[in-house]
């Protein structure tokens, strides 16, 4: 469990976050979506520990990340966008990185490398952006960590290859073995809490503004603004709070509208109880031009 | 799966698997699919996946064996046409009876249809 309580920090002069709060419970695999700037990427730094709040508090689990505890280092992996690596091979590196996580898994390494559809042994340099990405990928993955901070994984990769990023992915969160027991006794007792039913998996938190890449992916959803938090609530949450609905007309009461092929997509306070499909874009948008109406919405 | 546009995706899982126990894929007491291998087959979030399995089960179309997995109820397919067939006469057939009227289709015409189709 990653909490963040009252937490400020900025660069310089530059705030960043302002008292904000909010929680990742393990086994999820989150989307962090925000505009470009709002703190993303800050945000992973300083559960990793690369960056100090400057008040409030970020813990994981027993840890304090800044701390650099080497139990809770060997336990988290963050992936930036962007990574130098030196002239090496991916199987080089990651052999290199290995040593310090004691669950590191060569074979799962392997075996990621030829899913991903790349050559572990082509040094870095010969290879396209993408292909660097994904060797990266297989990389962070094969640490096995608990804990897992993807920053923007999914930029610059083609098509075929967001898919097999989502599979991996996805293979990789309820990849953990004795977790099916929790699995059933969680959907016995049906108190539709499916939190601790993962808790044996690894939390991943991916920051993102791709969301069509991640849609089916992550849940729950946290939306970072300017120094707040807007929104963290899982898929089921959003639907019981919001309706979309997918119509021919423009609602005046939606919250969001906008108009997409075979008509408009609208957001609405969700007063009917009514089901429908989450449009995490047009979620984006909604929670976006209506910052304290949807917290109303949601503190409710 | 291709799923829908407008459908929510674990009601469509839902359904996915309703029609895997109408077309015998999953015959009664088979071992349903693992939600993690489900949302591997299927590409979403294992949470989905997880709610689709709590309506089957809530609707005992799928029972939980501890520590085993689900299996397939006894009367799923009876649960799962009941379901469906109040549905259409609910959503789908008021539809159709206003078309037949406005076309002017007589039951007649109707029942040769069918013995036509059979």
């Amino acid at each position: 469990m990653i909490t963040i309580k009252n937490l400020d920090f900025s660069y310089k002069n530059a705030a960043v976050f302002k008292n904000i709060s909010l929680d990742f419970k393990e086994g999820n695999v989150y989307g962090l979506l925000g505009e470009n700037g709002v703190g993303k990427t800050t945000l992973l730094k300083l559960i990793c520990g690369l960056q100090q709040a400057n008040a409030g508090s970020c813990t994981v689990d027993e840890f304090i990340p800044s701390e650099r505890n080497p139990y809770f280092l060997q336990n988290i992996f963050y992936l930036p966008e962007e990574v130098i690596t030196d002239d090496t091979t991916p199987e080089l590196f990651v052999k290199k990185l290995g040593v310090f996580y004691p669950r590191y898994d060569q074979q799962y390494f392997r075996d990621l490398m030829q899913e991903l559809e790349v050559d572990a042994a082509k040094k870095f340099s010969t290879l396209s952006y993408g292909q660097k990405k994904k060797a990266l990928l297989a990389c962070a993955l094969s640490l096995r960590t608990d804990y897992l901070l993807l920053d923007e994984p999914t930029n610059g990769l083609d098509i075929p290859s967001k898919a097999l990023f989502r599979k991996v992915i996805l293979q990789h969160s309820v990849s953990t073995n004795h977790a099916n027991q929790h699995l059933s006794s969680s959907c016995q007792n049906n108190t539709g809490d499916t939190q601790d039913a993962w808790s044996d998996n690894p939390t991943i938190i991916i920051s993102t503004h791709q969301v069509k890449d991640v849609e089916n992916l992550i849940d729950p959803i946290v939306i970072l603004d300017h120094d707040e938090v807007l929104l963290n609530a899982t898929f089921e949450e959003i639907s019981s709070k919001l309706y979309f609905d997918y119509g021919t007309e423009k609602s005046d009461d939606a919250l969001y509208s906008e108009m997409m092929p075979g008509g408009y997509i609208n957001v609405l306070p969700n007063k009917f109880e009514m089901e429908s499909k989450v449009n995490v874009e047009a979620l984006f948008n909604a929670v976006r031009n209506n910052k304290k109406r949807i917290k109303e919405i949601f503190n409710n | 799966m291709e799923f829908k546009a407008h459908q929510p995706i674990y009601l469509q899982i839902y359904l996915h698997i309703c029609e895997m126990i109408l077309n015998g894929k999953y015959k009664i007491g088979d071992k349903i699919m693992s939600v993690r291998e489900m949302a591997i087959e299927v590409g979403v979030n294992p949470n989905t996946v997880m709610r689709s399995y709590e309506l089957l089960q809530s609707k005992d179309i799928i029972i939980n064996k501890r520590g085993i997995g689900f299996n397939v109820s006894e009367n799923a397919k009876e649960i799962i046409l009941e379901e469906q067939k109040k549905q259409f006469i609910e959503e789908e057939l008021p539809e159709i009876i206003k078309k037949l009227k406005m076309f002017g289709i007589s039951i007649e015409e109707i029942e040769r249809q069918l013995k036509g189709e059979n």
